[in-house]
């Protein structure tokens, strides 16, 4: 049936299983209809064809890829041409350079990010953003952003670029190719657009 | 489509429930540490806690001290946040809505109405909506988680007993929660509304929890939390993340205690990693068995 063929080609999406709202990930992979797992471990990610870096704290991540050799398995699959989103503390554990000290983890997107940069949690706030679209043929598009404890892009090098701005100008989403990062949380904002471009791609790495 | 006039500045808006419950979100999967100094901060931070809870003395202190326990000198809530990048949480007594008030004024992450502390109001809990700051409560049954929410509580935690080292009764609330969930589920509208009333919560909230087959926030366990198995048994139960207090502190090897709680709730449905974790820790905080605590003294009957 068609049902079942396109079942077999659909691509399976990894989303860090190793803290944060990976469960809202995933929920939101299962709306667009595609197929999500849990990263925990390295042989976890044999198979994936795209990969989410959930939101969370990207001190405490940073230590457990560290710890269980997450690092270069995740790289690898970026030289492969997987798609990657990492969101608020998955864009910081992207990012070739993080201010105030911190050695990068991934440096898969390069740009420099500042942690908590819009302050404590009283600072945490949401509102409509302008993105451009992901999609070649895509223009600019407006969609609901939350904002917690969240970081901010300083600035993106050769290789990125602005994908995001608010309206003072502060950076909050940058793409380097198919390495996409971003400030903010889709996924706890029923925003399902960003994913299913990740499935999209995944799908045409996973065919190429 | 139609065209877009001139852009109108986007609103911004802050302390939404979108941003309060979102960073509890945030937390799970992750262990929040009580610490009690900056040095113990940095060592919670260092072994990779989500976010500290940051008080004068930790549970099993408070017990055995006895008295009034009540919310910390703002100037040790600041030491912390000043060395600290993580979020730092702290606790304010049941219905005390001023201690709450100074918190907000503090910029802590997170506000704890705690059974730890000495109650401040026998008759009612803080109404949590008025505060632009989210809220944990704590909850031994569904009513009572429902109720704390109903209040404006964007997150909540089992409560367990508090400063015991004994896992029995975290347990047994995480688990009461559940079943609670459970045995309203398929049941007649008829029968939501009358257990709506019997927990003085609204119907919406009890059809969103059913629906949902969980609590609609994050739910912690805390309380008695005192090896990475214990940890690791929470998440089996079903919690989101856990709060760990006098349990790292109080064990002979405080740090590493931090690091292999963190790793076994990460990977507590991995034994060969708890088994490597779990070794070579020395001692765990002495515990203390239920029996030997008369009613009066425990700390979970505190809230309702």
């Amino acid at each position: 049936m068609a049902g079942a063929l396109r079942r077999k080609r659909q691509p399976v999406i990894g989303v860090m299983a190793v803290q944060g709202d990976f469960r809202e990930h995933l929920d939101t992979l299962d709306a667009v209809g595609a197929v999500g797992r849990e990263i925990r471990l390295p042989a976890d990610l044999d198979g994936v064809d795209g990969l989410i870096l959930p939101g969370g704290e990207s001190t405490a991540m940073r230590k457990l890829y560290v710890r269980w050799g997450l690092v270069a398995p995740i790289k690898a699959l970026a030289t492969r041409g997987a798609p990657i989103l990492g969101t608020c503390a998955g864009a910081i554990l992207l990012a070739t350079k993080i201010a105030d000290g911190d050695e990068p983890v991934l440096s898969l997107l390069d740009m420099e990010v500042r942690r908590n940069a819009f302050g404590r949690q009283l600072d945490s706030f949401e509102t409509e953003l302008k993105m451009q679209s992901l999609k070649a043929s895509g223009g600019p598009t407006t969609l609901r952003a939350v904002f917690i404890r969240a970081p901010e892009i300083l600035r993106v090098g050769p290789a990125a670029s602005v994908v995001a701005q608010l309206e003072g100008g502060e950076i909050v989403a940058a793409r380097q190719g198919n390495v996409v990062g971003i400030s903010f949380h889709p996924e706890i904002a029923g925003e399902t657009r960003l994913h299913r471009w990740l499935v999209e791609q995944a799908a045409t790495a996973r065919r190429g | 489509m139609a065209k877009r006039s001139a852009p109108a500045t986007a609103k911004v808006a802050k302390s939404t429930w979108a941003t309060k419950r979102g960073l509890a979100q945030m937390l799970k999967g992750g262990v929040i540490m009580d610490v009690v100094t900056p040095a113990e901060a940095k060592v919670a931070e260092e072994a990779g806690a989500v976010a500290v809870m940051a008080l004068e003395r930790v549970p099993s202190d408070i017990r055995r001290d006895g008295g009034v326990a009540r919310m910390s000198d703002p100037d040790m809530i600041k030491g912390i946040q000043a060395v600290t990048s993580i979020p730092v949480m702290a606790k304010a007594r049941i219905g005390h809505h001023v201690e709450a008030q100074i918190l907000e004024a503090l910029n802590v992450d997170y506000i704890d109405e705690s059974e730890v502390l000495t109650p401040a109001d026998d008759r009612f809990h803080i109404n949590k909506h008025e505060f632009r700051i989210p809220f944990v409560c704590g909850c031994k049954d569904l009513g009572e988680a429902l109720r704390r929410i109903n209040e404006g509580a964007a997150m909540m935690r089992t409560k367990g007993e508090a400063g015991t080292g004994n896992i029995v009764e975290a347990v047994r609330h995480i688990r009461t929660v559940k079943e609670q969930i459970e045995a309203l589920k398929g049941q007649s509208e008829k029968r939501l509304r009358a257990a709506a009333k019997e927990m003085r919560v609204p119907y919406e909230l009890v059809k969103l929890t059913v629906k949902a087959g969980r609590l609609p926030v994050v739910n912690f366990v805390a309380g008695g939390i005192a090896t990475p198995a214990d940890a690791a048994l929470s998440m089996w139960l079903g919690a989101d993340g856990v709060f760990v207090g006098s349990g790292i502190f109080k064990s002979k090897r405080p740090a590493e205690t931090a690091v292999a709680i963190v790793q076994a709730t990460t990977h507590w449905a991995n034994p060969a990693i708890l088994a490597e974790v779990s070794a070579g820790l020395d001692e765990a905080m002495k515990g203390i068995e239920m029996r030997t605590i008369p009613d009066a003294e425990r700390l979970s009957s505190r809230g309702w």
